[in-house]
């Protein structure tokens, strides 16, 4: 399965909604829109992996980069996830400590801390 | 001899393609089903990594990936032909400027000791080695139940 993508503004956050599988080869589609997203002044990013049925380190590099991009406008990166075999990847590589993980859109959405 | 033997291109493309046939045969050879996500992932990181390499270093040479299935475990083994240093760095990426972010991460310092990081943490038994020739990561499970005759 290839990747999709799709965004929506909600508030002040962009949610990114994402299915399909992030690995060496799709990454880079992440990568563009979430680089694009912020050059359009979209700081604050809601990434939605609920539709991911795979991630591995490429994913996960993307995500940080992500991360690093809004940081440098004061901006903020949360992610959506409920699956077990996903969040383990956050887990094992310790970046449950770097990003805030929710258990839905809305929970996202409203956080402000 | 190996179960089955995996020959691609060097491109991210094929990578997923390596992870559907080494699930497939760890299923095959009595691996749990609830480690099949896990195989999935580290077979996925160590292609990763070797694709990156072979990028890195220009070579046209495919990847090999070696799925063995013995009595008691299961092993795969992700063989790369990118001449290595003796720190384990390949040769000519370890003097490679670091301009910025590369385009597709997969040959990154930083991605590669990620996906180094991921298979640890996943992999209980498992043994990365290198030399001038090529490197290799070599994998196994325990085999837990009868093999699958379906």
């Amino acid at each position: 399965m290839d990747l999709s993508l799709s965004t929506r503004t909600v508030g002040d956050r962009t949610v990114v909604e994402v299915g399909g599988e992030i690995d060496v080869y799709t990454a880079p589609k992440l990568r563009e829109q979430l680089v694009e997203l912020v050059n359009d002044g979209s700081y604050h990013l809601v990434v939605d992996m609920e539709g991911v049925d795979f991630l591995d380190s490429t994913g996960l590099g993307v995500l940080v980069g992500g991360l690093k991009r809004v940081r440098a406008h004061e901006g903020s990166l949360r992610l959506v996830c409920n699956q077990e075999r996903i969040l383990k990847i956050f887990r094992i590589t310790g970046l449950t400590k770097v990003f805030p993980i929710h258990t839905s859109v809305d929970d996202a959405v409203s956080a402000t801390d | 001899m190996a179960t089955v033997e995996l020959r691609f291109s060097a491109l991210p493309e094929h990578v997923r393609t390596a992870r559907l046939v080494a699930a497939a045969v760890a299923r095959r050879a009595g691996v749990d089903e609830a480690v099949l996500d896990e195989v999935r992932l580290a077979v996925g990181e160590a292609c990763s990594r070797a694709v990156g390499l072979h990028e890195v270093n220009e070579l046209t040479t495919p990847v090999r990936v070696l799925l063995i299935e013995d009595e008691k475990k299961f092993s795969i083994e992700v063989g790369d032909e990118a001449p290595h240093t003796p720190a384990g760095r390949p040769a000519e990426s370890a003097g490679r400027p670091g301009a910025g972010e590369p385009s597709r991460g997969a040959g990154g310092d930083e991605e590669d000791d990620m996906g180094l990081a991921v298979i640890s943490g996943l992999v209980d038994d498992v043994e990365v080695s290198a030399g001038e020739s090529g490197g290799s990561i070599r994998m196994s499970w325990p085999v837990t139940s009868a093999p699958v005759l379906s």
